[in-house]
């Protein structure tokens, strides 16, 4: 069973929706950033999805892109990312962590050493926004290595797609809420909760739901039907600016202690 | 001149690609059901956007056997284009090389003054038949926004125009002209402010904006079926200027030549003969200051296999991935990735590329000026430049056919910038 399965697995037996902030790697600051990544796990996080930088992300709202080019800046690729993860695991060895960007810095980097330096350093899954289905053999390499690939869900799926995706979907499925970019819209929780029920039906793993969820209030919502919640642009808005490790501190906590409680009442 | 307009898709022969090559060829079979050209090109999108790409190439495929199709798009490119577009022997220019005869493909000579008009004027009737009332596109040195804004004002359709800050800058005069015809010019503040960052904005607003939106994307990259259609609106340009060759001279040019920034003027020229083995291809790209000194746009030739904007192809970035800042005198090439299917043409061995600097570019511009009489784009300078190269190792009786793919009207203020000219 894998870090994420057994994550998922406690959280249901607890009765529990699971938090997944988003943060993108190097930002605020490359220097604090296991810092951060433990500030997450503290203020209530189950599983981090960890950005890796990249110079055209076409699927993000101007928030997660100004976080990516700040960190450009300050030098941040795949190798810097690994080795916070790889920091992050001497402490923590229960949180999963997951990987999303997009596919250019990996088949950069090479599938396979990548797949070997990622396990190496503790990384779990990887979220490629630009590798669909249809193109994921490259992926094979990374999957024989163990890490799970996670697998988005749009509003636009059809119905047949929908079911293989369910099928092949490793870790939790991704149902991304809205068609849109990240940080965007108001959410309509009344149809996506219709569409994660149908999911949920027919998945073999847990549903995860981001895109537009930004506090407490759009995370309760979301937490009535979904296995966990998926919270990005808010918080990297949040933390941006901030320069020592306890004022990222204080941020994280600050942002994810009322969601953390408010997933906790629901 | 008096050529018909040549059957939208034409048939091409299987023969022997090149004598690198053993194996035989028939690159009219590419790109595959997945958009795949060899190793180049598919469908590297987000979730949301498989759907609406499916809708597109289902109704695409459908489209480009539907007689009623072809037959408005012919019309179309006939009394509203303008084409065909001749070829022309220049005389002068190729006296003054002293080499094989330069001939050029007078894409300068359509409506709106490029070869951009025949892709748009396309994807307008896709856009039509799909019942989409509002279409996007993103454009670099903006002829593609004005052939987007153009067939837009004669549809009645709603058209935003998506163009990075500095383009806006470089290019005034197209930002106007999209203005007149009624479209509405977004800049991109982001990444660069140039072109790639252009084509992620819009591509944002399409995954926002799905169920409403046509996007014309201006060229032979994205996401399959653009590659495809983009290519065959354009393909356009090498049918006529195969039937004119044989027609006029009796026989093909010895070598073709175009500029190439994604590459759509190229193909247009190339794809019609991609399957005459004895005709050389060479593609022009933008090497800016040198590829040396790495201020260039040169992808195939400087860069490596990654994957942009929605396809595989060679990109033009760091060890991290990052894909790389460009530079090019003109904005029209200043890109750092390339149509997959020029990829595919490279690693098959098919077509040469190789980079012209901007001072090439620039002496180019201004010896067809005095010569001929024609004020090229830049973009197309560097076609001219390599056409003048070829020519010049040729014997006489050799024939160089190069894509002028557009007029220099738009860039009079850059060279008088560049020149130190106050206008």
């Amino acid at each position: 069973m894998s870090r994420i399965d057994r994550r998922f697995a406690a959280l249901k037996a607890a009765g529990r929706t699971g938090l997944i902030p988003f943060v993108t790697a190097g930002d605020p600051s490359p220097e604090h950033m296991v810092a951060l990544m433990h500030a997450l796990v503290d203020a209530g996080a189950d599983l981090i999805e960890l950005g890796v930088p990249f110079s055209d992300p076409m699927a993000d709202g101007p928030v997660i892109q100004h976080a990516s080019e700040r960190a450009i800046e300050k030098g941040v690729g795949l190798n810097e990312v690994l080795s916070w993860v790889a920091a992050f695991r001497q402490r923590d060895a229960e949180t999963p962590i997951v990987l999303m960007g997009y596919l250019n810095p990996v088949e950069i980097h090479g599938y396979v050493r990548f797949a070997q330096e990622a396990v190496r350093a503790g990384v779990d899954g990887v979220l490629l926004v630009d590798c669909p289905l249809e193109e994921s053999a490259v992926l094979q390499p990374l999957r024989d290595a163990g890490l799970q690939q996670i697998l988005l869900a749009a509003p636009t799926t059809a119905p047949a797609r929908m079911a293989q995706l369910c099928g092949s979907a490793e870790g939790f499925l991704y149902y991304v809420s809205f068609a849109g970019i990240t940080g965007a819209a108001h959410l309509s929780t009344g149809d996506i909760a219709a569409r994660v029920a149908d999911i949920r039906a027919h998945a073999k793993t847990p549903v995860a739901v981001g895109f537009g969820i930004r506090d407490a209030a759009s995370a309760k919502a979301i937490a009535a039907f979904a296995d966990a919640v998926v919270i990005g642009s808010a918080l990297v808005e949040r933390l941006a600016g901030a320069t020592d490790a306890e004022e990222i501190t204080v941020r994280v906590r600050a942002f994810l202690a009322p969601i953390r409680t408010a997933l906790d009442a629901h | 001149m008096d050529v018909e307009v040549v059957p939208f898709r034409a048939q091409g022969a299987l023969l022997h690609a090149n004598d690198s090559m053993s194996k035989i060829v028939d690159f009219n079979a590419y790109p595959d059901a997945h958009g795949r050209f060899g190793n180049y090109g598919g469908s590297y999108v987000a979730e949301t956007l498989m759907a609406p790409l499916a809708e597109l190439t289902e109704a695409y495929l459908r489209l480009r056997d539907d007689p009623d199709f072809i037959a408005e798009l012919d019309r179309d490119l006939k009394h509203y284009v303008g084409r065909p577009s001749p070829i022309y022997h220049a005389e002068r220019l190729s006296q003054h090389v002293g080499g094989a005869r330069i001939l050029f493909k007078r894409e300068d000579l359509n409506h709106t003054g490029a070869h951009k008009i025949n892709n748009t004027v396309g994807q307008a009737l896709v856009a039509k038949r799909m019942g989409k009332p509002r279409i996007i596109a993103e454009t670099g040195a903006g002829q593609h926004g004005v052939a987007s804004a153009t067939v837009a004002a004669r549809l009645g359709l709603k058209c935003v125009v998506y163009m990075g800050a500095v383009d806006i800058e470089r290019q005034k005069i197209n930002v106007y002209r999209m203005k007149l015809l009624g479209a509405e010019v977004v800049p991109v503040t982001s990444g660069s402010k140039t072109l790639k960052d252009a084509l992620n904005e819009a591509m944002r607003d399409w995954v926002t904006n799905v169920a409403d939106t046509f996007y014309i994307i201006g060229t032979v990259a994205g996401p399959h079926p653009y590659p495809l259609m983009v290519r065959d609106f354009n393909a356009i340009v090498g049918r006529e200027a195969r039937a004119q060759m044989l027609e006029q001279y009796g026989r093909l040019p010895d070598v073709l030549t175009a500029c190439v920034g994604g590459g759509s003027n190229a193909i247009g020229l190339f794809h019609a003969f991609l399957n005459d083995a004895d005709v050389r291809i060479v593609g022009a790209e933008a090497a800016g200051e040198g590829i040396a000194t790495g201020h260039h746009a040169a992808s195939l030739a400087a860069g490596r296999p990654g994957v942009l904007h929605g396809n595989r192809t060679y990109v033009l970035c760091d060890d991290n991935g990052q894909i790389t800042e460009t530079h090019s005198i003109s904005a029209g090439l200043d890109y750092p990735g390339v149509g997959p299917e020029h990829a595919f043409l490279k690693d098959a061995g098919r077509a040469d590329y190789v980079g012209v600097t901007d001072d090439e570019a620039m002496e180019a511009f201004h010896l067809l000026a005095r010569t001929e009489g024609i004020l090229a784009a830049l973009e197309s300078s560097h076609a001219v430049a390599q056409a003048i190269k070829l020519a010049r190792e040729m014997p006489k009786d050799g024939i160089v056919l190069c894509n002028l793919s557009g007029r220099g009207d738009k860039d009079v203020h850059t060279i008088a910038a560049r020149e130190g000219v106050e206008v």
